[in-house]
């Protein structure tokens, strides 16, 4: 267990940067996940920690060590991989005690390592198999044994659960979360799926195009995020980002959302509304779970109310997406079952405490609506 | 279909199918004959006697079969002046393919791992070469070789021979392996470094044991190659240093007085004894393995 820094990492393949200026922390038994799209640059960070891979610039300490010039088995990492790369032609066993043998860990040892293992991932029973006669979830646990025997200071996990079927997946992440908790060992996670990372992080690190756009714990990033990017790329389905512009009055401050019968004015907290920025383009940010049918708001709720045109009503069982146009977006919201049917003219709330303003034209965030 | 209809073109089609089913079984009896008659009148000449193929008919089958004429081969058959039968040359002929084909085979497999999985500074350029190599014919090689050869002190001898042979063959291996190894997921060499394993770790521990397939291709490509090769062996060596194709030559060009075709046949076919049994075994794994694609886990 122990902690670890990138600071400043720049990676560049030929003219392609691949990483710019990426700087994470994990600080001991954290679960830290990095979450961004396909070719944002994840492995490739990972990759770096791991020193798989050499860094244009920047730094890598391990517990306070720079461990640049250092090769992959001597950082004390662990690495699983999302193709899991067991080794074809060795057992369960032997797959698990590789790294062991290597590192010159006496058969008894190792073999009392190997059943710890087998025995914390239901291997027992597989332990003279070859992957090959092994299933996708079997191999994935071989996969994470590999990793877990070793007891390395740090554990990078790069996309351990994509090759797995829906419902494997869900409860490999559980087990994972579980095996944390339990060894409260330091992960670093690499994802694109914004509910592994929701579920399972201490500390979210949101990536895009080589660049990372927000870090923070799981419920910052839900709540705060630091630009329209985030805001779209967590949650599902994701915040609405409803189009409008910033005016002022005597009453006070006010988003402008253009609408079928008359323009909403939506009130916002004044230290938002100097008057350089009347007319300035925003995007007002809404989770679909902070709208709700006008007449069911809580106590603790700052509603704005307002009338639409329900276009779609998608049911997910527990509750009804109620999807209808404001200013021009389409905009999704989380209803209770029947709440309302296709077409039917209906009034709802929106929790103004819990909508955030961006800006338009750069996308950043300028500050919660209240 | 309808039957009323087809009834009488329906026979026509049959007729015509069948006709042609005749046809290609026919046409393919031919080829197997043409290219099996060769096998036969060796083996049939080699178990007559002389005088019998002197009086006889080429295609006719042995009326007393003996094996005296390969006892003969094997034994007695005259190279020159000297007469010590096949023995020798087939003693050296192994002596001098085994580690040639041992050594080209485990260097390209180093070659092909390097070349994929270790990617260097200017792999693309060392890649290039080696195809190259691969396109540069024997009599190219052979008076540099002989030079080279000389300087090392190794000029007419068995062990001159496999280096000759081990060294031209190292593009082909190469390529054999690079061509295997790079369908192999990157992630697990990734996998062993993190586990601490180092080049020669990772080669014989994960590359080597799944690399059966192409270990195959590679040892019958070098195995026929080098066994059947005439030239080097020609050039390179000389006497009772000679491989089994070379003595082979020299035996049926050695004439004194009447031609014993019987025993040159025997000799013949001894020759090609070892690569008809490597094909008869190893054959279909060879076109498995000039096949096989990624090793799924
Ligand atoms: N060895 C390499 N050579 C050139 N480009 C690479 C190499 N590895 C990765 N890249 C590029 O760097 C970018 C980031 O890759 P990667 O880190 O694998 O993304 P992610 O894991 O987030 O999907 C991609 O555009 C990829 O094409
Ligand atoms: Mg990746």
């Amino acid at each position: 267990m122990a902690s670890l820094v990138a600071q400043n990492i720049n990676k560049a393949f030929g003219g392609y940067t691949a990483l710019d200026n990426v700087t994470i922390e994990a600080k001991s038994g954290e679960f830290l996940v990095l979450l961004g799209p396909s070719g944002c640059g994840k492995s490739t960070l990972l990759s770096i920690i791991a020193g798989l891979e050499t860094l244009t610039d920047g730094e890598v300490l391990i517990d306070g060590e720079l461990v640049n010039h250092l090769d992959p088995k001597d950082r004390d990492i662990a690495m699983v991989f999302q193709s899991y790369a067991l080794y074809p032609s060795m057992t369960v066993r032997e797959n698990i005690s590789f790294g062991l043998k290597i590192r010159g860990v006496p058969k008894p040892q190792r073999e009392e390592a190997v059943q710890r293992v087998a025995k914390m991932l239901k291997l027992e029973s597989m332990l003279d198999r070859r992957p090959s006669q092994l299933s996708g979830g079997q191999r994935q646990r071989v996969a994470m044994g590999r990793a877990l025997v070793r007891d390395p200071k740090i554990f990078l996990f790069d996309e351990p659960l994509s090759n797995l079927d829906a419902k494997l997946r869900v409860e490999m992440r559980t087990e994972i979360k579980k095996l944390h908790s339990i060894l409260g060992v330091t992960i670093v996670y690499v994802t694109h799926d914004q509910i592994e990372a929701m579920t399972l992080a201490t500390k979210v690190v949101v990536m895009k195009e080589a660049r990372i756009q927000q870090i923070g714990t799981p419920q910052e990033i839900y709540d705060q995020p630091q630009n329209t990017y985030v805001a779209r790329f967590i949650g599902s389905p994701p915040m609405n980002l409803v189009p409008g512009s910033l005016e002022r009055s005597e009453g006070g401050t006010f988003v402008r959302v253009a609408s079928a019968s008359e323009a909403l004015h939506i009130p916002v907290s004044s230290d938002l509304g100097r008057p350089a920025d009347a007319g300035r383009e925003v995007f007002l940010g809404v989770r679909p779970e902070t709208i709700f049918e006008a007449n069911r708001t809580g106590p603790e709720v700052e509603p704005f109310r307002f009338d639409v045109k329900l276009d779609v009503i998608e049911p997910t069982g527990s509750d009804d997406l109620a999807i209808f146009d404001l200013g021009g977006q389409e905009v999704t919201a989380r209803l209770r079952p029947g709440s309302g049917t296709a077409g039917e003219q209906i009034a709802l709330a929106v929790d103004l405490n819990k909508a955030v303003l961006f800006d338009a034209r750069s996308g950043n965030r300028i500050g919660n609506v209240r | 279909m309808s039957n009323s209809v087809s009834a009488s073109s329906g026979v026509g089609l049959n007729f015509g199918r069948i006709a042609g089913r005749v046809l290609v079984l026919g046409t393919l009896a031919l080829f197997v004959l043409y290219f099996l008659a060769p096998l036969f009148v060796m083996i049939t000449t080699s178990l007559k006697s002389m005088p019998e193929i002197r009086a006889g008919n080429i295609i006719s089958l042995p009326r007393d079969p003996s094996f005296e004429a390969w006892r003969v081969a094997w034994q007695e058959a005259c190279v020159g002046v000297e007469c010590p039968g096949i023995r020798g040359f087939y003693k050296n002929t192994f002596l001098m393919v085994i580690p040639a084909v041992t050594v080209s085979t485990l260097l390209g497999a180093i070659n092909g791992f390097a070349l994929t999985k270790y990617r260097f500074t200017g792999h693309r350029l060392v890649f290039g070469l080696f195809m190259f190599g691969c396109f540069i014919p024997h009599q190219a090689i052979i008076l540099p070789m002989a030079r080279a050869l000389g300087m090392m002190d190794l000029s007419g001898s068995l062990w001159g021979l496999a280096l000759v042979h081990t060294v031209y063959g190292i593009p082909f291996t190469t390529m054999f392996f690079r061509n295997y190894y790079i369908s192999i997921p990157q992630e697990l060499v990734k996998a062993a470094r993190v586990d601490g394993a180092g080049f020669f770790r990772i080669f014989w521990s994960i590359m080597l044991p799944i690399s059966a397939p192409i270990i195959i291709v590679s040892v019958i490509w070098q195995f026929t190659n080098i066994w059947n090769d005439f030239l080097f062996g020609a050039s390179f060596t000389y006497g009772a240093n000679a491989p089994i194709m070379v003595a082979l030559n020299n035996i049926v060009n050695t004439s004194t007085g009447e031609r014993p075709y019987n025993v040159h046949m025997a000799a013949a076919i001894m020759a090609a004894l070892p690569t008809l049994v490597i094909y008869v075994l190893a054959g279909r794994y060879f076109v498995r393995g000039l096949v096989a694609g990624s090793v799924k886990g």
